[in-house]
């Protein structure tokens, strides 16, 4: 991206002022970026922006809540970052937002599917919607469109929701977009044994490495999370898909209203489990319920925690 | 007094202290039969009910969840079920995505005094989930 250079200058200018700033760089391999945590100069020349870029850094404020966070955050991250202020679980004021214009992302599940191995790529290179993969066989040209991740197709951002300061290039257009959501259109098309079969399959892959939980921006209660906690104790030690069914409901409840669709959980799954299709759902009846997005008014009064006494949209059962 | 073929059903009632709860004992002294496939789990309030409660119950093999808990604008808590309201209508349209039927679960309001209002809602469900039959079954 052109604005990196400039990007990497406004966070050198007020770095004196912040403990650190989050950001990304390149990993341990070419296909992959981290998370960096800057603090010095030297660090921030290390700092990437690119469709490798995928991890949502606002998993990481909660946890530094009290010290001066600045943070590099594409347009759907800032809408976790509003929910975490809606939510009173970080602070404005110790918060910086260098917004950029998201340069797309690479879902490395369906990258794997297209060049096979990742271990194999030398080395990827991005120009504009091409993305050039080299493996000691081949060069293979792809189209970025075809390896977005699935939250980038169901919900466009044009702008952020919140930026103190915001980098855009100026030929650059919005990557993602607004198509139906093939999932859950998939899933709807199925009849109920169908769909019952298909988390029972799905669920019994899971190992309980709770990855999915550990990288969402909104879990917070760390080791109060009900499904660790012995007493109450909602979930046993036993293997039957039925406990890790329970899980993935305890997670998608707790996040009833307040998930962003950032997409981080089916990220981290190791299992390739489609585990944000039920928060996708989760969010279409809560918009349809209370017509309301999460994390797009910092101002706003998540749904689940008001209510009003007459419910426009709610038909209760008649006897 | 069974609603369906004679086999009864595994069916869980979450039940308001204040309300319900008593509306079920007014419905017993009132002699108003009733079916006997529901297992009744007393609650405080509705505002207690945490949508989990049902979605544990149907994973451990119940075949339909019920609760009952006072009318709006008369929680002996003022708010509480106003609040259950909207998360278990959400968890109600949650069902059918997974894979059950959304008629398995219910949330509805009878007050202490309405004994005859509680026969025919526990009627009613009951014949409900006889209709749909035994919940969907994990063994493989
Ligand atoms: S549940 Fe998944 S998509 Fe929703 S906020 Fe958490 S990580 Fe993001
Ligand atoms: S990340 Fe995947 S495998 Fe791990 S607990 Fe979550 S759903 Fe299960």
């Amino acid at each position: 991206m052109k604005y990196v250079a400039e990007l990497k200058a406004k966070i050198r200018e007020k770095l004196p002022e912040l403990d650190v700033v989050i950001g990304w760089k390149q990993g341990f391999d070419p296909v992959h970026a981290s998370p960096a945590f800057m603090t010095t100069p030297e660090e921030i020349e290390q700092l990437v922006v690119n469709p490798l870029c995928v991890q949502n850094l606002a998993t990481y404020l909660p946890g530094l809540k009290g010290k001066k966070v600045g943070i590099v955050a594409r347009e759907c991250d800032t809408r976790s970052i509003g929910e975490l202020l809606q939510e009173s679980l970080i602070e404005r004021e110790e918060l910086t937002v260098f917004s950029v214009k998201c340069p797309g992302a690479v879902d490395l599940v369906k990258l794997r599917q297209q060049v096979g191995d990742l271990g194999r790529v030398r080395s990827i290179s991005f120009d504009g919607p091409r993305v050039t993969v080299e493996t000691p066989d081949e060069s293979s040209s792809l189209d970025l469109g075809e390896l977005l991740p699935g939250k980038c197709r169901v919900m466009a951002y044009d702008e952020p929701v919140l930026a103190d300061f915001r980098f855009v290039d100026p030929d650059q257009d919005t990557v993602c977009r607004e198509e139906a959501d093939t999932d859950l259109v998939a899933l709807e098309q199925m009849d109920l044994d169908e769909r019952f079969a298909y988390w029972r399959g799905h669920l019994d892959r899971c190992i309980r490495c709770y990855a999915c939980r550990n990288v969402c921006p909104m879990c917070v209660c760390q080791d109060q999370c009900i499904a660790d906690t012995r007493d109450p104790h909602w979930l046993s030690a036993e293997t039957d898909v039925r406990q890790k069914w329970m899980f993935q409901l305890i997670h998608a409840m707790h996040l009833a209203g307040r998930c962003t669709e950032c997409g981080e959980c089916e990220r981290a799954c190791p299992m390739d489990i489609p585990i944000l299709t039920i928060r996708r759902k989760l969010n279409r009846e809560i918009h349809e319920l209370f017509g309301y997005t999460s994390g797009m008014d910092v101002d706003a009064v998540p749904p689940l925690l008001t209510f009003q006494p007459e419910e426009k949209s709610i038909t209760e059962r008649e006897w | 007094m069974s609603a369906g073929n004679g086999r009864e059903l595994r069916i869980v009632g979450f039940l308001c202290n204040w309300c319900s709860y008593g509306g079920a004992d007014t419905a017993g002294v009132s002699r108003l039969g009733q079916p006997t496939d529901l297992r009744i789990i007393r609650l405080p309030c509705t505002g207690r009910m945490d949508p989990l409660f049902m979605f544990k119950a149907l994973l451990s093999g119940a075949d339909g969840v019920l609760v009952s808990g006072c009318h709006p604008r008369d929680c002996h808590y003022s708010e509480g079920n106003f609040y259950a309201r909207r998360r278990l209508e959400l968890a109600k349209r949650l069902l059918p995505t997974l894979g059950f039927d959304s008629g398995r679960f219910e949330y509805t309001w009878v007050s202490a005094s309405e004994g005859k209002r509680w026969q025919q809602v526990v009627t009613a469900f009951t014949e409900q989930i006889h209709t749909l039959g035994p919940g969907p079954k994990f063994s493989h």
